[in-house]
């Protein structure tokens, strides 16, 4: 798979991530190493191999369904840019 | 052209655990904003998430419950995208491994039964809510809802009609609060569907472009969003244009749908494991445990009760729409011992009726299962005919008491002293004699009219059969 410089806009612009032209032309190139290096990967017969969700073979635990956690609000919303009512502030969003 | 539609739904049901998914924060619904969103709700840097052993029960039960696959290994990702309601900047759900796969759940209709099959249901944290009243220009973002956790249940495109997709729909809402894992509060969003519609031509194999109508939170919304696409969907073909796939909004004011958000940027979510979770793993002996935890299912129930009662499918699916009812009529019909139809007919009939009017449930009934049973079983030893036990179950319902306190202080008993009734039928033939005369020159009808004089001389309490009996040996000379 090659990557075009509009790839690297697009996901950059995704993840909400502002970069210049040089950057992403920068980017490309590192980004298309990797994709070397995963394409080599692709070449291994993996076969009845089946796909890891975890580097480690351990398993989720899980905790009693309690309530456990305090109301912290004053707390938290001393440190928010901006509040009102109780409520966290931010700028306007419109669907 | 003979059009067919095509419907699929994915629900989200929020599981009725005590605390989130991911954090100990309290999930009671109502509260001042932000009072319930912790740390890990508000993603203060370094926080993790820790799985709630409440939501994973929830979820395996309610798989039980559909007859599907419970998948021993599932895997939590990432679902990426940007919103303020949304502090982490990703949605954790299940995307490749989800929890539950390959159920199905069988809907009456009025006139035949329907199996849909559920493709599958995970595991995901809600989203907190956005305000957009005015804040000085700005939005308001409580976090409360944050990381409540949701059963997300998506059916394959089954559903051939609206009421079909309503059917499911309320079917599926009967079964979570049935086996306890959804208190299915609509108006609070707690059971909130999303429907894909989209219409083919009559016999053709392919699907047409689907359009999703979102954030449906009533079964009539539900039902008029999906005709009113279906519609729209229909005309617009027919006018030689095409449906063009995207989200829509149902607007409930002007009974249409609009579009949502144009996909100039299809939604790329850009889904993968999350690494701050294990892979979810339910054993045996947990299986086990949300088996011995789940309670008789409504369609087992059903064919019992069509079994145990002889009732008809009708009856026994309005029987064991809810946990509640079904246990009402199972202890009405025992205390009664009668026949059990006439305890559905009476629980379906007048019961609900009343229920409905005064706009109470089932739990608040003024008359109880034992009291209505002691009416029924005065009706069939015949101290009572039916019309007067309307008269008794009416009292019962102030509080009057129990039916034959009723009967006793109002004087109900019927007459079934066969000298009393002969009285009374001597009077009105003798009051009557053109009548008696156009019955014996063959006019039958007129039966009618000598039956409804002596009940009314009766005040409604002569034995009905003795009366018939009585009346047509006179008339007959």
């Amino acid at each position: 798979m090659t990557l075009a410089l509009a790839d690297v806009k697009r996901i950059a612009h995704l993840a909400r991530i502002e970069v210049s032209d040089q950057e992403a032309a920068e980017y490309l190139k590192q980004l298309s190493g990797i994709f070397a290096l995963v394409e080599e990967m692709q070449a291994v017969d993996t076969t009845g191999v089946e796909p890891m969700a975890h580097a480690q073979e351990v398993t989720q635990r899980l905790r009693q369904d309690a309530v456990t956690e305090a109301d912290l609000r004053a707390q938290f919303q001393a440190v928010a840019p901006q509040t009102e009512n109780g409520l966290y502030l931010v700028p306007k969003v419109i669907e | 052209m003979q059009w067919e539609v095509v419907i699929g739904l994915e629900t989200h049901a929020q599981l009725s655990t005590n605390s989130k998914i991911f954090s100990g924060a309290s999930t009671a619904f109502g509260a001042a904003p932000n009072v319930q969103a912790c740390a890990v709700d508000l993603a203060l840097p370094g926080v993790l998430p820790v799985l709630n052993k409440g939501a994973v029960e929830r979820a395996v039960k309610f798989g039980l419950a559909i007859g599907a696959k419970i998948n021993r290994k599932s895997i939590f990702a990432r679902k990426n995208y940007f919103y303020p309601d949304l502090p982490k900047g990703y949605q954790i759900s299940q995307f490749e491994l989800p929890i539950v796969a390959e159920g199905e759940l069988t809907v009456q209709l009025p006139d035949y039964e329907k199996t849909v099959r559920i493709t599958r249901a995970h595991l995901e944290e809600d989203a907190g809510k956005s305000l957009h009243e005015d804040f000085h220009g700005m939005t308001g973002i409580d976090l409360n809802r944050a990381g409540t956790p949701l059963l997300e249940i998506v059916s394959e495109p089954d559903m051939r009609s609206a009421q079909e997709a309503v059917a499911y729909a309320k079917a599926l809402h009967s079964l979570v609060r049935w086996i306890g894992i959804c208190d299915g509060n609509m108006q609070e969003g707690s059971f909130r569907c999303d429907a894909n519609v989209s219409v083919r031509p009559k016999g053709q194999e392919a699907f047409g472009t689907r359009c999703e109508i979102k954030n449906l939170n009533s079964f009539k919304f539900l039902e008029k969003a999906i005709e009113y696409e279906v519609r729209r969907q229909i005309e617009l073909i027919e006018d030689g244009g095409t449906v063009v796939q995207e989200t829509r909004l149902y607007d409930p004011d002007r009974d249409e749908t609009r579009s949502m958000r144009s996909k100039e940027e299809a939604n790329d979510y850009r889904y993968f494991p999350d690494p701050d979770l294990l892979p979810l793993v339910v054993d045996e002996a947990f299986l086990d445990q949300a088996r011995t935890g789940l309670p008789e299912l409504p369609q087992a129930m059903r064919e019992r009760f069509m079994g145990d009662y002889a009732l008809p499918a009708y009856d026994a699916g309005v029987l064991t729409s809810s946990r509640e009812m079904a246990a009402y009529f199972e202890d009405t019909a025992k205390a009664f011992g009668g026949e059990a139809k006439i305890a559905a007919n009476w629980i379906m009939g007048d019961l609900s009726a009343a229920l409905n009017k005064d706009g109470k449930d089932l739990a608040d009934s003024p008359i109880s299962s034992a009291l209505l049973a002691g009416l029924l079983k005065r009706i069939a030893d015949g101290t009572i005919s039916g019309k007067i036990a309307k008269e008794v179950f009416a009292a019962m319902w102030a509080g009057e008491g129990d039916a034959d306190a009723i009967i006793e202080a109002r004087g109900l008993k019927q007459v079934s002293d066969a000298g009393a009734i002969e009285k009374i039928v001597d009077d009105i033939l003798a009051a009557n004699p053109a009548q008696v005369a156009e019955y014996r020159a063959g006019k039958d009808k007129v039966f009618g009219f000598f039956v409804g004089q002596a009940m009314k001389a009766s005040k409604g309490k002569a034995n009905p059969a003795q009366l018939n009996d009585i009346l047509k040996k006179k008339l007959a000379g």
